[in-house]
């Protein structure tokens, strides 16, 4: 038998890559981690204390790429379809951090459990021409125990009461949800007047002591930084619990060049990485876990020309669709104070009935929105660089339109899955490492558009009826013939990246099978929310920490997680939808 | 002092950004917040050691804690290397020239400043402006400089003494103090 390094390599620290490092040497195996950006978040020998690199600073997180990546270094490429050539647009493109820790620390944490519906599209709500609408391999009540689970590792601090669309919990939030923003009191308040249901929005956050960690002191620079005071779980929880094993070992600045196959080319003998000095490296492991994010995943695999069998590594890309409604008050709303979003409402996945005659209009079966966050917070930088230069500039950041006086809704709508929309490899445009860059080509289904269509409306009277002055919507893609389609914005924004390597028990079809290994090398498993099938119209996050809890627990022979539906006369019972 | 530019081209992006964000009562404008000496710190960059591209941590100090904003934080090699090639040009260098040339922020300052003309701080606001309207590209690059310049942290030499912050009621860098649940939730 070959020897081995470890047990398992782990490509990416992110929710991912840290959960299954959590889960594998828990169950005593060994692991190494690969992570190609450089490491900020804790020292990796013990205690493994924080680094105190993380911090509120407008310029070094929004304005320098502090967390990576450099557009420079590593640029991806964008255009809507092959008629527009080779590309449109070179530089960020859906940038999720680079560094120990991805993309988890730097977002803002809302963190929702999808619902049964979401499992079961096709059989539930049925196929749209032009999209694969399909159903997941797993469904919600095999999920909920890992849940439940990724709530702990995490810590989330939610309200089980509040929320009349929740799927059932076996029990309730590890943590009660932290304080509320004004600007969401404001905007929530007018929500109900209008029949919606918005709830205090599960988040990732302490709002008390937890797992070590202090709770959330409300600095306001959540999303997009990270928390200088460790307040937020995702993912240092879990890579600590890793390290604290004694059997992780995280190398940063490791840029994972390929999977490596034996003679069979059924069977992955490792990969191998570049060093910072771009030295080649060879780690031997008796398994391979992918994960990189589901942009950089199915780049390292069309790369490694592994897994690829049904020809579907990079296809069916799938981001939210957003709607922003935005309203400027004539009073002063301090979102810049806590946590960014502290509100969400799920009202338009569960559509009514003006909603399915809209979509039949469009001349569609139905459709779905997503979950609605209620926020607002800009900081003073973004304010001033969205303000025009010139004679009116100083007076208006006076006044402060944006950062002091504007609540925002996002609905995070849900994008249906269509083969053309992917991820390749640059024909011309390198990385740094000398590799050809990501490329996505991507353009959204008329159903994001009817759902964005109908709902935005109802958006804007809330915002009136809560006091705005001025509202508008916008959204990401914006819409041809509308502002914005045909500048550097016309590639999607949205960080909730899905679908690349989407998985499935047809290997014609799917690249990962139900447990998220590729069809076509056994001891290769993918970590991330490529997986995914369909895209919900939910925060990926918490989705992708459970079904890696799931799926690293399957990998290391572990007993499948169990859970109980409550009864319908408990406390919890009472408060679980149908 | 400035570190990079020559004094007469430093008058110049102060004047420059004092036609982007004019003072007016309450408010101190570009110039007297320091933004042209923010640009000069970036342009300067890897004068110093730790070059200043990012202020460390994890506290300012202006709400407690170490003040640890001051002590830059020591580049990664590709950090180096991208900030390098961004501020001085790939000057023909194979490792800066993956994608191709590139054109520093140094040589993109020093033409621009040259366009706007010997005389830019003699003549008046109107002249000015139609001067930078001529060069929209260089205009867009100072402006999006002078709003960090203006209203990032000071560490990066701009902001001075906080006065853009105190000016538009942004409390800054709240760590490790935070807001209390009341600011958090009630109405002011
Ligand atoms: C501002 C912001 C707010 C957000 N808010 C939310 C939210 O409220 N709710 C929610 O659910 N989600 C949110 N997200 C999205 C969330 O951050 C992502 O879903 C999550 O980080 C994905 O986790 P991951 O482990 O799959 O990948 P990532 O976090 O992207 O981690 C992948 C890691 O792999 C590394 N890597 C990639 N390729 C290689 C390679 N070849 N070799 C070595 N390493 C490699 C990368 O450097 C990266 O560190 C937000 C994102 C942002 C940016
Ligand atoms: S708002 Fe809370 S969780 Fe977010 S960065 Fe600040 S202290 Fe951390």
């Amino acid at each position: 038998m070959m020897t081995t390094d470890c047990d398992a390599v782990i490509v990416g620290t992110g929710p991912g890559g840290s959960t299954v490092a959590d889960v594998l040497t828990a169950a005593g195996w060994s692991v190494i981690m690969l992570e190609k950006g450089a490491n900020h978040l804790l020292a990796l020998e013990s205690p493994y204390e924080g680094l105190g690199r993380i911090t509120n600073d407008e310029i070094k997180f929004m304005r320098r790429w502090f967390l990576g990546p450099d557009p420079f270094l590593e640029p991806r490429t964008f255009r809507r379809s092959d008629a527009d050539g080779e590309r449109l647009l070179t530089g960020e493109v859906n940038n999720l951090p680079s560094t120990v820790g991805g993309g988890g620390f730097h977002a803002d944490g809302k963190l929702p459990r999808f619902r049964d519906v979401d499992f079961k599209a096709a059989s539930e709500l049925g196929p749209i021409d032009g999209a694969d609408v399909v159903d997941w391999p797993v469904d919600y009540d095999e999920m909920e125990p890992y849940y439940a689970a990724a709530e702990r590792i995490i810590g989330v601090a939610g309200d089980h009461t509040g929320n009349p669309f929740a799927a059932w919990r076996s029990g309730p939030y590890p943590m009660p949800p932290g304080p509320d923003m004004y600007c969401a009191i404001v905007t929530s308040e007018a929500a109900v007047e209008r029949g919606l249901h918005p709830y205090r929005a599960p988040t990732g956050v302490n709002s008390v002591e937890y797992d070590g960690r202090p709770a959330c002191n409300n600095c306001g620079f959540c999303a997009y930084f990270g928390c200088p005071i460790e307040a937020k779980g995702d993912p240092i929880a879990p890579l600590r619990n890793a390290l604290r094993t004694g059997r992780c070992e995280v190398r940063p600045e490791s840029y994972v060049v390929r999977v490596d196959l034996d003679g069979t080319s059924r069977t992955a003998q490792g990969v191998t990485y570049l060093d910072v000095d771009g030295m080649e490296h060879v780690v031997r492991a008796r398994n391979v876990v992918i994960a990189a994010g589901a942009f950089e995943t199915p780049r390292l695999l069309l790369r490694s020309e592994v897994g690829n069998s049904s020809g579907n590594v990079g296809r069916y890309l799938m981001y939210h669709f957003q709607t922003y409604t935005l309203g400027l008050f004539p009073f002063r709303l301090h979102a810049y104070r806590g946590r960014a979003v502290t509100h969400l409402h799920d009202d338009f996945l569960a559509p009514d009935a003006a909603a399915l005659a809209a979509a039949r209009d469009a001349g569609l079966p139905y459709f779905r929105g997503g979950i609605v966050e209620h926020g607002g917070a800009a900081h003073p930088m973004m304010e001033a660089v969205h303000t025009p230069a010139g004679a009116h500039h100083s007076r208006t950041m006076l006044q402060s339109p944006m950062r002091d006086r504007m609540a925002a809704f996002t609905m995070q709508g849900e994008d249906l899955p269509q083969r053309t929309n992917r991820i390749d490899l640059d024909p011309a445009i390198r990385d740094v490492w000398g590799f050809p860059a990501g490329r996505v080509t991507y353009q959204p289904h008329r159903h994001e558009i009817a759902a964005s269509r109908h709902w935005a409306p109802l958006l804007e009277t809330v915002m009136k009826d809560a006091g705005a002055t001025h509202t508008f919507s916008v959204t990401s893609p914006p819409l041809a013939g509308e502002p914005g389609a045909d500048t550097p914005f016309m590639a999607s924004v949205s960080r909730h990246i899905m679908g690349t390597t989407r998985m499935g028990s047809d290997p014609r079809t799917t690249v990962c099978d139900p447990w998220q290994r590729l069809h076509d090398v056994e001891n290769v498993m993918v970590a991330d929310s490529s997986v995914f099938p369909t895209s919900a119209g939910y925060g990926p996050t918490l989705t992708i920490v459970a079904l890696a809890v799931r799926a690293a627990r399957a990998l290391a022979g572990l007993e499948p997680l169990r859970s109980q539906r409550p009864a319908p006369d408990t406390e919890l019972g009472r408060f679980s939808a149908v | 002092m400035p570190i990079w530019f020559e004094e007469r081209e430093h008058a110049v992006v102060r004047a420059a950004v004092h036609r982007l964000i004019p003072a007016c009562e309450d408010h101190p404008g570009a110039a007297d917040a320091g933004a042209a000496d923010y640009i000069d710190g970036l342009l300067g960059a890897f004068l110093v050691d730790p070059p200043r591209i990012f202020a460390g941590g994890p506290f300012s100090g202006r709400y407690g804690g170490d003040p640890g904003f001051e002590r830059f934080t020591p580049l990664t090699r590709h950090q180096e290397l991208a900030w390098r090639t961004r501020i001085e040009g790939s000057q023909g260098r194979a490792e800066r020239e993956f994608n191709g040339p590139v054109v520093g922020l140094q040589e993109v300052y020093r033409e621009g400043l040259a366009k706007l003309g010997a005389d830019f701080c003699d003549v008046d606001g109107d002249e000015q402006d139609r001067r930078l309207d001529a060069l929209p590209a260089f205009k867009h690059l100072l402006y999006e400089h002078a709003c960090e310049g203006t209203y990032g942290a000071p560490e990066y030499g701009g902001n001075r003494d906080c006065l853009a912050w105190v000016a538009i009621k942004f409390p800054g860098d709240v760590q490790p103090r935070g807001y209390t649940d009341e600011e958090v939730s009630g109405r002011v």
